[in-house]
């Protein structure tokens, strides 16, 4: 079997427009102040034409609208582009269609204008439960108008999940635990919960540079609030499936954990990744990144930048990277099969110090390794 | 050829920026020596180090040619010496191939630590001194003042000091006829067999081996058989020259008469400073007295940044090496720094000469070891041992005692700076020996370890005094004190790139400090990580640094998988500039830093 099949296959695609940039935001998202979406849909159509005359027959499980702002494509074209889709793969009878929106952007019509087109889960980028703190990171909304949306969103679909940022300026252990708990007491059975991340080329990550950004929590309290986050959650019945994910047991995103599990993605729209094995060869792709320049790419025919074939050992240290986040951890039979398993010893040796486990053929970090992940992972690919 | 009261030959000695090399151009420049069009400021200083940092590292030599009052035009040889401790030697053998000296002191300053050491060098070198007041342009020039420290301090008379601007070219007449008529000229029996002094030698892209000579007896010509008295080696002369600095080819030098000839001599190292030079055949059988070659005092480890660069180091080590008898080298390998060399040099400045020379130069990325010194290791079977590299320090059982070298330092500072300074050589285990006032400036002789001045003493100094201290120092003796190897530990392992030798009593700072710079140093790891200084199986001080708590990425979806494996492929090329101690990787920057000298 190919390996990719161990993950599935879904379909990325990347709405690149925002009402505003926030300030610690590093995703491909831009602010236009007009879009003509009737273009972008020829644009998106034609690249699904040609990424799945290259997958002809494949049975598609999820399809993932990211961006950017997804919840300002009128729901017309998120109509036409999944009847497209319908009509170019076999979908799976589970099909999940996810759809991320900003609670700036909703009002009930379009809601149910997405549920007819076909999306069943929304993630909402709620961010935060106090006013000064969605201030503070920039955001249009207020609680109220997330609580709102939020609730609109509940009614309209079934499954619904919500994201928070913490570990934020200012922020001290307690204020996060009584956030969380409210957002555990609203959520239905999904949340991703991350900890701010200060990423160059950002205004936060200028800002820092520069001296300021005051307040952002010490390394040691990061840690206290990502233990706190587990436990609360934990109590509440959403454990952690992956190092920022919680679900209640089968609520899981099936479409993140394609990409932890090492499944095929077709990534389209402007600066949308993929990953497809075609043949004996893995791709991993990458699609123009400015609008513009992607939308008269796609126009001639071609969206994406020229792919890289992947090695074996590059495909092993990703399945490395993404599968060690969920926490039923990785196969270590595909591990093995890609020829580059982690030396014996060195497992044995974080195993000693209780930073991962192997059982059953599975290779896990466990709670004290999932923390300090970055480093168990250089430690086994060294 | 040139008669001997037409002669004199001479060299400025002074305190580092007091002006010798702006007063040596005056003087190139005044006589027409040099085309206006080609000065460049600091003639004489050749090496871009030399230039850089403004200091005189090699003696360099000038003739000028002067028209005197007297109607008679006269030969100048200035010999421009190094002004620093480091070279001192260079400065001793320099002063005997010349009769007199230009004493040049800073109006607005005075007199300098080495201005006393480089003057006693020329009165001990026979020299009749003439003291030149520099820079009284200033506001701030004192020449009364200064004038009445030169005889106090130095004990010269000085009522004739010649008053001078170097930069503006005041005086500068006056300097030339005081040199004519206040130094003596050189004697020498032009009929008696040749004898001549190598003064220095060095080696020319273009040339080869230069070699500097001073002739003291008989006449040489180019196309003579000369014989080196000490090495023995016989030369054929392929050109005889005097340097305006640049060469300039001359058929004969005979006595008194300074110059440069090359032989088709292969390396500075076959050539002795200090070596009398004569002809093959009938030749004189009594050579001027020798030389002892300069030896190494401070040593350090040399080690490349990147191993692969080892060869090249190799190379670039014995290129300078054959152009600098005073640095010697033999290969080291350490567990922390892998191959390179454990290298001696005469002090402090000198290292980093020639380490800047050889990343400069050669294009090398160099670690560099905490210098130490030579410790003699009285065994206890009646063998005594240089130890140059703490690494080798021999258990305990067999060492009887060991002995440090001791130095004499000479150290000026303004009045309100003189407690700090005698707490500093206090604290860097010194003792008094003499303290005495010159206007508002205090000059104290201490003698004091070595080691203890290799280890961040001119820093201390310079800044524990605004910078107005002035330093210099002459080795003494080695004398047996209470000196232990210190270890460190990391994580239980000994890395052996860090220890060193210190004071027992001196450890537990000295310990201290180390333990508390690794621990910021040393990146958090997945476990807590004991970091220690040891005496054999004690520890004096620890620290712990603790272990990482949070390394993870927050979010990490299908975008970001290339992105995060770039980032470690970046880890994995990261981990080959990693050292292993056991369980522990230390970067080689930890290294790099912990064992920056501060110098
Ligand atoms: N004002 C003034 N500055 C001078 C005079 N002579 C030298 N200097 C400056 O003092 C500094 C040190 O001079 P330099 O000749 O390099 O000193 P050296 O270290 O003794 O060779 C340089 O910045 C010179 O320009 C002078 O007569 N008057
Ligand atoms: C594709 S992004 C944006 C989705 C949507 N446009 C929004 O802002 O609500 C998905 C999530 O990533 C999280 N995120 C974005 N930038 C982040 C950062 N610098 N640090 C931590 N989380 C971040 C936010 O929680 C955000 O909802
Ligand atoms: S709305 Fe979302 S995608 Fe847009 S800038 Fe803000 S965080 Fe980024
Ligand atoms: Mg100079």
């Amino acid at each position: 079997m190919e390996d990719w099949r161990n993950g599935g296959f879904g379909l990325y695609l990347h709405w690149p427009f925002c009402q505003s940039k926030c300030p610690y935001c590093d995703f491909n998202s831009h602010v236009a102040a007009s879009v003509d979406q009737k273009r972008w849909e020829m644009a998106f159509l034609a690249e699904i034409d040609r990424i799945g005359a290259e997958t002809q027959g494949r049975v598609l499980n999820t399809v993932f609208f990211g961006g950017g702002t997804p919840s300002l494509m009128d729901p017309e074209l998120v109509a036409a582009i999944l009847e497209r889709v319908r009509s170019t793969w076999i979908m799976a009878n589970d099909l999940e269609v996810t759809l991320e929106a900003n609670p700036g952007s909703v009002e009930a019509g379009r809601f149910r204008g997405f549920s007819e087109a076909g999306v069943n889960r929304v993630s909402m980028g709620v961010q935060s439960l106090q006013d000064e703190h969605l201030r503070r990171l920039g955001r249009l909304h207020s609680v109220a108008d997330a609580k709102r949306a939020f609730d609109i969103a509940r009614s309209v679909f079934d499954r619904v999940s919500f994201d928070l940022i913490y570990a934020r300026q200012d922020q001290t252990l307690d204020d996060w635990r009584s956030e969380l708990g409210e957002a555990l007491s609203m959520a239905v059975d999904h949340l991703s919960l991350y900890q701010l991340t200060v990423e160059d080329g950002t205004a936060f990550g200028d800002r820092l540079a520069r001296g300021g950004l005051k307040g952002l929590p010490s390394d040691d309290l990061g840690a206290d609030m990502y233990a706190v986050t587990q436990d609360l959650c934990e109590a509440a019945g959403m454990p952690a499936y992956e190092v920022s994910n919680h679900a209640r047991p089968g609520a899981e995103s099936r479409h993140n954990r394609i990409y932890w599990q090492g499944g095929d993605y077709a990534g389209i729209g402007p600066g949308a990744h993929g990953r497809l094995t075609l043949g004996d060869v893995r791709w991993a792709t990458v699609a123009e990144r400015m609008p513009d320049a992607w939308l008269t790419r796609a126009e001639a025919g071609f969206g994406e930048l020229p792919r890289e074939a992947m090695t074996v050992g590059e495909q092993a240290d990703e399945y490395l990277i993404m599968g060690l986040r969920l926490s039923e951890g990785l196969e270590m039979a595909r591990l093995e099969r890609m020829q580059t398993a982690p030396a014996p010893a060195k497992i044995e040796e974080l195993t000693r110090m209780g930073m991962i486990e192997l059982t059953q053929g599975r290779l896990r970090a466990t709670a004290e390794g999932r923390i300090v992940l970055n480093s168990v992972i250089a430690a086994l690919a060294a | 050829m040139t008669q001997l009261d037409r002669i004199r030959n001479f060299s400025i000695v002074a305190h580092i920026d007091h002006g010798k090399s702006t007063l040596a151009d005056r003087l190139i420049q005044m006589t027409g020596t040099v085309a206006e069009r080609d000065m460049k400021a600091q003639m004489l200083d050749s090496m871009d180090i030399e230039r850089e940092r403004g200091i005189t590292i090699k003696a360099n030599t000038v003739r000028i040619e002067y028209p005197a009052k007297d109607g008679n035009t006269y030969i100048l040889n200035l010999i421009d010496t190094p002004g620093h401790v480091d070279f001192a030697y260079e400065v001793s053998r320099s002063m005997r191939a010349v009769e007199g000296s230009l004493l040049v002191v800073d109006a607005s300053q005075g007199v300098e630590a080495q201005t006393l050491a480089n003057v006693y060098q020329a009165l001990d070198a026979g020299h009749e001194i003439v003291p030149v007041l520099n820079k009284i342009d200033l506001p701030a020039a004192e020449p009364d003042r200064v004038k009445a420290q030169i005889e106090d301090v130095i004990g010269l008379d000085a009522s004739d000091a010649v008053p001078i601007s170097a930069k503006s070219g005041m005086g500068i007449p006056d300097v030339l006829e005081a040199i004519v008529t206040r130094l003596p000229s050189p004697k020498g029996d032009r009929d008696a067999p040749l004898k001549a002094m190598l003064v220095d030698s060095w080696y020319d892209a273009y040339l080869g081996v230069v070699v500097m000579i001073r002739v003291m007896d008989g006449v040489i010509r180019k196309g003579d058989r000369v014989k080196m008295m000490q090495t023995g080696a016989v030369y054929g002369i392929d050109r005889l020259a005097v340097l305006k600095p640049q060469m300039v080819d001359i058929p004969e030098l005979g006595p008194g008469e300074i110059g440069v000839l090359t032989a088709s001599i292969k390396q500075v190292r076959d050539t002795r400073v200090g070596d009398t030079i004569t002809h093959e055949r009938k030749g004189t059988d009594t050579p001027l007295p020798g030389f002892k070659p300069a030896q190494p005092v401070v040593f350090c480890g040399l080690f490349p940044v990147d191993a692969n660069d080892f060869e090249a180091l190799r190379d670039a080590i014995e290129k300078l090496a054959l152009n600098d008898a005073s640095f010697s080298y033999e290969m080291e390998t350490s567990a922390a720094l892998g191959f390179g060399f454990r290298c001696g040099f005469l002090g402090l400045l000198h290292l980093e000469v020639i380490r800047d020379r050889l990343e400069r130069e050669y294009d090398l990325d160099l670690i560099t070891t905490a210098p130490s010194v030579v410790f003699k290791l009285h065994m206890k079977d009646g063998e005594v041992r240089d130890l140059h590299n703490p690494a080798d320090m021999p258990d305990l059982t067999y060492v009887e005692h060991i002995e440090e070298p001791r130095i004499k330092a000479t150290i000026m500072v303004p009045d309100e700076y003189l407690g700090d300074i005698l707490k500093l050589c206090q604290d860097r285990r010194g003792i008094q020996q003499d303290l005495s006032y010159a206007g508002s400036r205090a000059m104290v002789v201490y003698d004091l370890p070595l080691a203890e001045v290799v280890f961040d003493f001119y820093d201390r100094l310079k800044s524990v005094t605004k910078g107005y201290a002035s330093f210099d120092y002459t080795i003494s003796e080695y004398r047996e004190d209470n000196l232990v190897k210190m270890s460190i530990l990391v994580n239980d392992e000994p890395v052996d790139a860090l220890s060193m030798m210190v004071h027992r009593d001196r450890a537990e700072t000295r310990g201290r400090v180390m333990v508390e710079k690794l621990k910021e140093l040393i990146p958090r790891h997945m476990f807590k990580i004991p970091i220690q200084a040891a005496i054999g199986g004690r520890v004096i001080a620890r620290e712990t640094l603790s272990a990482m708590r949070k390394d993870v990425t927050a979010k990490c979806y299908g975008g970001d998988a290339s992105r995060k494996r770039k980032l470690l492929d970046k880890q994995k090329a990261g981990k080959k500039k990693m050292r292993q101690f056991g369980k522990v990787e230390i970067p080689q920057e930890a290294f790099i830093s912990a064992l920056k000298m501060d110098s």
